[in-house]
């Protein structure tokens, strides 16, 4: 695997992740899920995580924070967080770190939450699943991860179960639970989709605050580009188990140089699109079962000809601008 | 299958339309109530009044967060769920007082398609029988012309149709939102009640629905109701937008209107979120507080803990819903104030039926 420069080499980077994959063998096949993923993050920086379903960006995720079952195998030519090489960490070791250094939000909050505990019991476990501090001092730095996620009377909040809560409540608190440890990673999958627009924009202005604030790194991991590009410093999107376009967000969405990435954008509807056909892309995300070789995009693309039976590589066009295409760029 | 429209009268009209559902109580609870001396739980208010028209041909999109009652509302439109109070009337006919021929025509003439593509087909169903048992049941085809009848609905929905011995679990989520759209499509309807169509949908299969219902519209002559929370989709798909918040609608206007000119402070607060592709970060300036319980309604204006120009009076009154501009219907205070400044005469003409 080639050492891509996606961010300056040299620079101190919090996470540096090459040629990641992350194959499920099942009783069909083999299943790449993720396939040779590359991701590197400067400290404090927000990465967009972009792909529609079966696209491998939450199975990317949960390689990262060692989450994948046991059929899942995950190889990396490099897993570094923080200095820690992630491939050759302890189980024990990883779970000192999960919740403490490097942290996830799900879409879901009843994933995070345990429903037959109080919210005070889960917090406390997890600030001393970490540290040595008395429940007193626990239960002091939960009020003021409730009070930096926005939530009115913490201490009463502190006192009921999740079903007491409304949804966008609970995920505060899965935010809060994840904050607890001061992570400098957060790995946020889907964390909006389950939730009401304007407590999305709740949310998002939360975590917007809270990462300026505090210098925390970010993977947003969503198929939502329009909501991310307003958050985000960096963007990656990812079809069929790999990176097809990574660059600025600015670039991005000024420029992007991948036809599905250009499809993407192109097919979400708004006022300009009013009375006229969305732009689609046709035909639906490929079965990862039996991928054949070549571009896994080549079947719904409107640039694909013999070459795109060879694969691509994913290569720098611009200072920090990768695509993974053999026509990158080429208008339609 | 459809008369001639008559452009004055509207398609489909509800008015007063009402809602409650009451919690079901189990024998201890009501033992409880009655040890406690405590009467019935009091019914949930799910709409709350609500007068819609809706015009033949034009997409009417309803707008809410989760809890707004706009699912509730669509029910009721479909004949579903009957309401509480109020009217329905379609053709200008009250529903609750048609014959058993004239109820059946609207029945048919009204369909509905679902959110969620995997739990509105029924699993042990083959694809031919999906689309197909209604118009056999109600003698839209006969049994030689069933299959053929299946099999042009599939192509024009977009699906092989080869595929219609096939069961649902076959099928990925866009197709299987296909066979719920052809489904609907096989008893010749007029209305198609969308209730969060796309919103289980990925980008690039949502972008596919979302052409289909507008080739389907043009194709049949359809009417549609919108049903979504997303705002980016209807201002692509619709001609007027109602939005409701807990059981009410608060704004009605033509979608251009609503998006150059939104009076509610909560239409506002919504267009605000609209996640939009910005090549610069954006700082996100969200609106305060959540949607309260319908069992539980603020008093007044029900928007009033959350707005941020909320006035003594948002407190004690609740604002009715008021043509501000020709066809721009809001329910807020601010427009009655004297030096209200928000309304500006609009330009625009009366909320036409059709823009394309």
């Amino acid at each position: 695997m080639v050492v891509r420069n996606g961010v300056g080499a040299g620079e101190d980077l919090l996470l540096d992740v090459q040629g990641l994959k992350t194959w499920f063998y099942t009783r069909d096949g083999v299943v790449k899920a993720v396939d040779g993923v590359s991701l590197q993050l400067r400290r404090g920086e927000i990465l967009g995580l972009v792909g529609e379903s079966g696209s491998g960006k939450s199975v990317t995720g949960f390689s990262i924070m060692g989450l994948v079952g046991e059929r899942g195998k995950v190889h990396a030519d490099r897993m570094v967080f923080d200095g820690l090489d992630l491939s050759k960490v302890s189980a024990e070791q990883m779970r000192s770190l999960r919740g403490g250094r490097l942290a996830m939000i799900f879409q879901d909050p009843m994933m995070t939450l345990n429903p037959t505990l109080r919210i005070d019991t889960q917090m406390i476990e997890a600030v001393q699943a970490h540290d040595k501090v008395s429940r007193r001092a626990a239960r002091d730095r939960a009020l003021e991860v409730l009070r930096m996620v926005g939530i009115p009377a913490p201490e009463a909040r502190l006192k009921v179960y999740p079903h007491h809560l409304s949804g966008g409540m609970r995920q505060r608190i899965a935010i809060a639970i994840a904050l607890l440890n001061a992570p400098k990673l957060i790995i946020a999958d889907e964390p909006t989709t389950a939730l009401d627009v304007t407590i999305q924009g709740q949310i998002l202005y939360e975590v917007q605050k809270l990462c300026r604030e505090m210098g925390t790194a970010l993977i947003w991991i969503t198929h939502d580009l329009a909501l991310v590009s307003g958050l985000a410093d960096r963007m990656a999107v990812m079809y069929a188990g790999r990176i097809v376009e990574s660059t600025s967000t600015e670039s991005l969405i000024q420029q992007p140089l991948h036809p599905y990435t250009h499809g993407l954008m192109a097919s979400i509807p708004s006022l300009g699109t009013r009375g006229e056909p969305l732009f689609q892309i046709p035909g639906s995300t490929p079965s990862l079962l039996h991928l054949p070789p070549g571009c896994p995009f080549r079947n719904r693309c409107y640039r694909a000809d013999e070459q795109c039976e060879h694969s691509p590589q994913l290569l720098s066009v611009a200072p920090g601008h990768e695509v993974s295409c053999w026509h990158s760029g080429e208008k339609p | 299958m459809s008369r001639t429209p008559d452009p004055d009268q509207p398609l489909m009209k509800v008015e007063g339309l009402r809602r409650d559902y009451v919690q079901p109580s189990d024998f201890i609870d009501f033992l409880s109530r009655r040890i406690q001396g405590r009467g019935k739980p009091p019914p949930v208010q799910a709409v709350m009044g609500v007068d819609l028209e809706i015009f033949h041909g034009e997409v009417l999109a309803v707008v809410g967060e989760s809890g707004c009652g706009k699912t509730t509302l669509g029910r009721m439109l479909a004949g579903i769920i009957p309401p509480t109070a109020g009217r329905v009337l379609y053709r200008g006919q009250d529903i609750a007082q048609m014959n058993a021929a004239q109820r059946r025509e609207y029945e048919l003439a009204v369909q509905m398609i679902f959110q969620d593509p995997f739990s509105s087909l029924n699993p042990r169903m083959r694809v031919a029988d999906i689309i197909g048992e209604a118009p056999l049941v109600h003698g839209l085809v006969n049994r030689a012309g069933h299959d053929e009848y299946v099999c042009q609905l599939l192509q024009k929905v977009g699906l092989d149709p080869d595929y219609r011995e096939r069961y649902p679990h076959q099928f990925s989520g866009g197709q299987r939102q296909r066979v719920g759209v052809a489904r609907a499509l096989a008893l010749k309807p007029s209305i198609i009640v969308c209730d969060e169509a796309v919103a289980a949908l990925d980008v690039s299969i949502q972008a596919q629905v979302l052409n289909l219902f507008m080739e389907l519209r043009r194709d049949f002559d359809l009417t549609y109701v919108f049903i979504s929370h997303n705002l980016g989709v209807v201002s692509h798909i619709s001609d007027r937008v109602a939005i409701m918040y807990l059981g009410r609608v608060v704004e009605l206007a033509a979608t251009e209107e609503i998006f150059a000119r939104a009076n509610h402070p909560y239409t506002q607060a919504l267009l605000k979120e609209l996640p939009v592709l910005s090549a610069a970060k954006r700082r996100f300036e969200p609106i305060a507080g959540e949607l309260p319980s319908p069992a539980n309604p603020p008093s007044g204006c029900a928007f009033h803990p959350r707005c941020p120009k909320a006035m003594a009076k948002c407190r004690e009154e609740r604002p009715i819903l008021q043509e501000i501009a020709p066809g721009h219907w809001s329910a807020c205070h601010l427009n009655h104030m004297q030096d209200a400044q928000e309304i500006e005469p609009s330009g625009m003409p009366v909320a036409e039926e059709n823009s394309q």
